[in-house]
């Protein structure tokens, strides 16, 4: 079953990521690698991208002529994506289980984020069992 | 293999001799790990040469040849590495092949490798890739889209199965009499799995992927060739048979899902029929009955009511209760619960439901929502049933499943006055 882990961070979070100290953003990154590297090796990545910072993210809508009017990002908004990962994993525990090892990366000092992870299931409807 | 550069009676030859092939190679070899590598390389070294070259007179004697070729390259360069490594080759550099195990019958190494790539240590998605890898001879990049992953997961997940198999120290021969039965249904169940990711597709929008389905009928075939005593084995191709032979039915233009009773029987394949309803009675004939034995029949019945209202629910709810006798799958208890509401009306279904409600497994679980909407509908309770639509159609995690139900309660909530009489089970016997 595929499941989307969606790392999320405040509007600022890039700029305060991009003030720690250096081994503590290079503690981050060589993390992160390892945590791809890992569901690599482990047969369960689909997909994952990093998103540009949310400062340069724009909202998008049609005008009356169908032309896009661009907006900056709502200054409201608490949240954005930072990044995801598309997994497929054997059980919803699994998916749960990796979604903790993300959200423990190590922030400044090398303490853990515990970041918010959102999980959701992608739809893909797992095979139904009648046996 | 490569569509459109095999031509498919070359294609059917190399998938049917891949794995007669693998354990000709382990045999000669005794590494299934590296064989089972060797053999993709020389089935897309076949792919890509015979279209060019034609058909070897020998094709089985070139592929061997080929893989063996490939095996003494790992060797060598193997022990080359290991050289580097500890500078003390011992090894006298003989990569000649081992002494070799007995030569057998290809059609017994074919059954082997089956119980070797549905080892019970293996998770679910590993034993279906390996399977579809080395007894069916699809590529890894055929796998991986047929899964929607990228090829180099479906690699990753082979190769994590293929050391699993030899952490597990399984020889390669066929089971003991003693676990020989444990281990088919472990077979037999990953066969089903396939099939089952065939038909209902877990991947995305898209309701069919034949090919899994299709493959899926051909190993199932391959192993009632080999175990043609077997009444499971035969049970489960007959299932196979009579539930893909609606496949063309099942699904409108866009995809949609179109349920059962409301299926144009006529584009029914009647030959897939025939053919399972014959493998069923030839089974059924013999005595003692299993599981895969009775889905058959349910699926028999179905498919051959000329119309929906002829469905002989009667027979339906009896196969179920032997069903429901042998397994205590919640699924089949929400089959059985459907069946005895076509016979005894929907106050009996919802009734059989409700013991279901404090089932752990099926809790959250869309289809029992669905299930109970559709009963309620049939019993008239149109608020109830849009409601409950409403809440299968947020908890299914099926494209086509989700728009059928959303589309099912927007349905009743337009012309709640309208009576409507509702057999639409999508579930019944699929």
């Amino acid at each position: 079953m595929k499941y989307i882990l969606m790392m999320h961070c405040p509007v600022n979070g890039y700029d305060a990521f991009g003030a720690w100290p250096k081994k503590d953003i290079e503690a981050h990154l060589a993390f992160m690698l390892g945590f791809n590297k890992a569901l690599r090796e482990a047969g369960e990545w689909v997909a994952g991208e990093g998103l540009a910072s949310p400062r340069e993210a724009k909202i998008v809508r049609a005008g009356q002529d169908g032309a896009p009017i661009t907006d900056g990002v709502f200054p409201e908004a608490k949240e954005f994506l930072a990044g995801y990962w598309i997994i497929d994993v054997e059980t919803p525990e699994r998916a749960y289980a990796l979604a903790a090892r993300a959200s423990a990366a190590p922030g400044p000092g090398g303490a853990p984020l515990n970041m918010p992870i959102e999980v959701r299931q992608v739809m893909s409807g797992p095979p139904e069992e009648f046996q | 293999m490569t569509p459109g550069v095999l031509d498919g009676r070359a294609e059917h030859l190399l998938r049917e001799l891949a794995p007669q092939v693998l354990g000709a190679v382990i045999r000669r070899f005794r590494d299934f790990s590296s064989a089972e590598d060797a053999v993709q390389e020389a089935l897309i070294a076949a792919a890509l040469q015979w279209p060019r070259e034609g058909v070897p007179d020998n094709p089985r004697g070139w592929l061997i040849q080929v893989a063996s070729r490939r095996m003494t390259d790992y060797l060598r360069s193997d022990l080359a590495r290991r050289r580097r490594e500890t500078q003390a080759a011992a090894e006298s550099g003989d990569v000649a092949p081992a002494a070799g195990l007995p030569e057998e019958t290809g059609g017994d190494d074919t059954l082997i490798l089956l119980f070797m790539c549905c080892h019970p240590a293996l998770t679910p998605s590993s034993a279906i890739a390996l399977t579809l890898r080395a007894v069916g001879g699809l590529t890894t990049a055929e796998i991986a889209r047929a899964f929607l992953v990228p090829e180099a997961t479906m690699a990753q997940r082979i190769s994590r199965a293929k050391n699993s198999i030899k952490a597990s120290g399984e020889p390669f021969r066929l089971p003991t009499s003693q676990e020989r039965a444990q281990r088919l249904r472990a077979v037999l169940h990953v066969l089903y799995l396939i099939f089952n990711e065939g038909y209902t597709s877990s991947g995305g929008p898209q309701l069919q992927r034949l090919e899994l389905s299709r493959e899926a009928i051909r190993l199932t075939r391959a192993a009632h060739v080999l175990l043609p005593d077997d009444a499971e084995v035969a049970g489960l191709l007959a299932l196979m048979l009579l539930t893909d032979a609606r496949r063309a039915a099942r699904t409108g233009p866009d995809g949609q899902l179109i349920p059962l009773p409301q299926q144009d029987r006529g584009l029914w394949d009647r030959q897939e029929i025939s053919e399972g309803v014959a493998l069923l009675t030839a089974v059924l004939s013999r005595g003692s009955v299993g599981a895969y034995q009775l889905q058959a029949a349910i699926a028999a019945v179905h498919d051959e009511a000329a119309c929906a209202k002829d469905t002989d629910w009667p027979q339906i709810l009896a196969l179920y209760d032997l069903l429901k006798r042998m397994s205590d799958n919640p699924m089949v208890i929400l089959n059985h619960a459907i069946a005895a509401a076509m016979v005894h009306g929907p106050a009996r279904g919802l009734e059989l439901l409700r013991a279901l409600d404090s089932d752990a497994r099926l809790a959250g679980h869309h289809r029992l929502d669905a299930v109970r909407a559709h009963l309620l509908e049939m019993a008239g309770d149109y608020q109830a049933a849009i409601t409950h639509y409403r809440i299968a159609a947020g908890r299914t995690t099926s494209t086509p499943e989700r728009n059928y139900l959303m589309l099912q309660a927007a349905r009743l909530s337009e012309n709640n006055q309208t009576t409507r009489p509702c057999s639409i089970f999508i579930h019944s016997s699929e």
